[in-house]
């Protein structure tokens, strides 16, 4: 029935629907370096802000809390994967949260997480902040699309 | 509802890409990105495959991922679409949902 | 309004975890009341083969997790037929209940959900 309609005023049924303004919910699998997933969703979070739609958050899964450490020191002529996530939370405001599950198993640990699992030191990144899986579903039912990008 | 597939392995490496092909169906696309852009080459084993699906889906192929691999002055499958970011961008937004085959 | 969320499972299980984590994510995700279908397919099967014990390789056993799905009210769980065969594996090997699909079904499951979680 659609696709009678639109033959009639000579548009596809895809051009009709009013895209508008996205809310995407990006979900990252793999830590940085080791593959290219948070590289590829870093670059699609770029262009999708770039072209007006919102990146309400960005969650970070299995190994992709690795994406949150503090600590790591690319070499000076490569990207830096955890900074620039960083400074897309500080420019765009955009939402980076590590599972705490995940982020506990590989020791990616805030100054909350430091007193209370008795550890020696915390390592969080700056504009990224460590919560439950709750967090993923929220955003998932609050956007109108979830990415997944990892292996 | 329309689904804009996401591939991201090479299809010599791992079989996501044969497995993306049996469930897509028609007014659906399928975007190949990171390692499967390969798969977008002209004349390789996958080739045929993937060409024959273009009757009912649409193809795309992430031009920065090619570009990155060397693969510029290789010719693509004919109905292949090149697009960037931004172009990935508007396809998640043009299909209903964005399935990921990692 | 309640969405449709699939969870798609594609990988065997203790090669990596993968298979382990996902179901976190269902457990938890359980409570926000959303329309809940895990898909198992390719080597996804097989995280439902019964039967395993780690105790050999010393990592922990989570299959058990697959039998307290139903007392989160996470009851659609599917399995592809065309997978379990390449596999030579059948329903009687799995360790819960299952709905066995076949790839024209599984396509329509798909395209019924409004997000896809791939891990």
């Amino acid at each position: 029935m659609q696709g009678m309609i639109c033959g009639f005023l000579g548009a596809s049924p895809w051009e009709l629907r009013a895209f508008g303004t996205m809310k995407f919910v990006l979900q990252i699998n793999e830590g940085p370096y080791q593959h290219q997933a948070s590289d590829t969703a870093y670059q699609f979070a770029k262009a999708a802000l770039a072209t007006g739609h919102e990146v309400m958050r960005v969650f970070f899964f299995h190994d992709g809390v690795n994406n949150g450490s503090r600590l790591t020191t690319p070499p000076q002529d490569d990207r830096n994967i955890v900074q620039r996530w960083s400074e897309m939370a500080q420019q765009h405001g955009v939402d980076l949260v590590l599972c705490i599950a995940a982020a506990q198993r590989r020791g990616v640990v805030d100054t909350d997480g430091k007193q209370r699992l008795e550890k020696d030191a915390d390592n969080l990144a700056p504009g990224f902040r460590i919560s439950g899986l709750g967090q993923l579903i929220e955003g998932i039912v609050l956007a109108d699309r979830l990415m997944v990008f990892g292996d | 509802m329309s689904i804009l597939h996401t591939v991201n392995k090479s299809p010599f490496e791992k079989s996501s890409l044969e497995s993306c092909l049996k469930y897509v169906k028609a007014n659906s696309a399928i975007l190949l990105i990171e390692d499967a852009v390969y798969a977008a080459l002209q004349g390789t084993e996958i080739g045929e495959r993937l060409g024959s699906a273009a009757s009912e889906v649409r193809l795309f192929v992430l031009g920065p991922d090619l570009r990155a691999r060397g693969l510029v002055d290789k010719p693509l499958i004919e109905t292949i679409e090149v697009v960037d970011y931004e172009g990935f961008v508007e396809l998640a937004a043009q299909y209903d949902k964005v399935q990921a085959w990692l | 309004m309640e969405k449709k969320l699939l969870y798609l499972n594609r990988r065997a299980p203790y090669g990596g975890i993968y298979a382990q984590e996902s179901l976190e994510v269902v457990l938890i995700g359980a409570a926000f009341d959303q329309d809940v279908s895990l898909l198992f397919i390719d080597d996804g099967v097989l995280q439902l083969k019964k039967g395993q014990d780690t105790t050999g390789v010393g990592m922990k056993n989570f299959s058990p997790t697959f039998g307290a799905l139903e007392m989160y009210d996470v009851e659609k769980l599917y399995v592809s037929r065309e997978s379990m065969a390449a596999r030579a594996i059948n329903e009687r090997d799995l360790v819960v209940g299952v709905t066995v699909l076949n790839d024209a079904e599984i396509a329509d499951l798909m395209d019924e959900q409004d997000a896809v979680l791939s891990f």
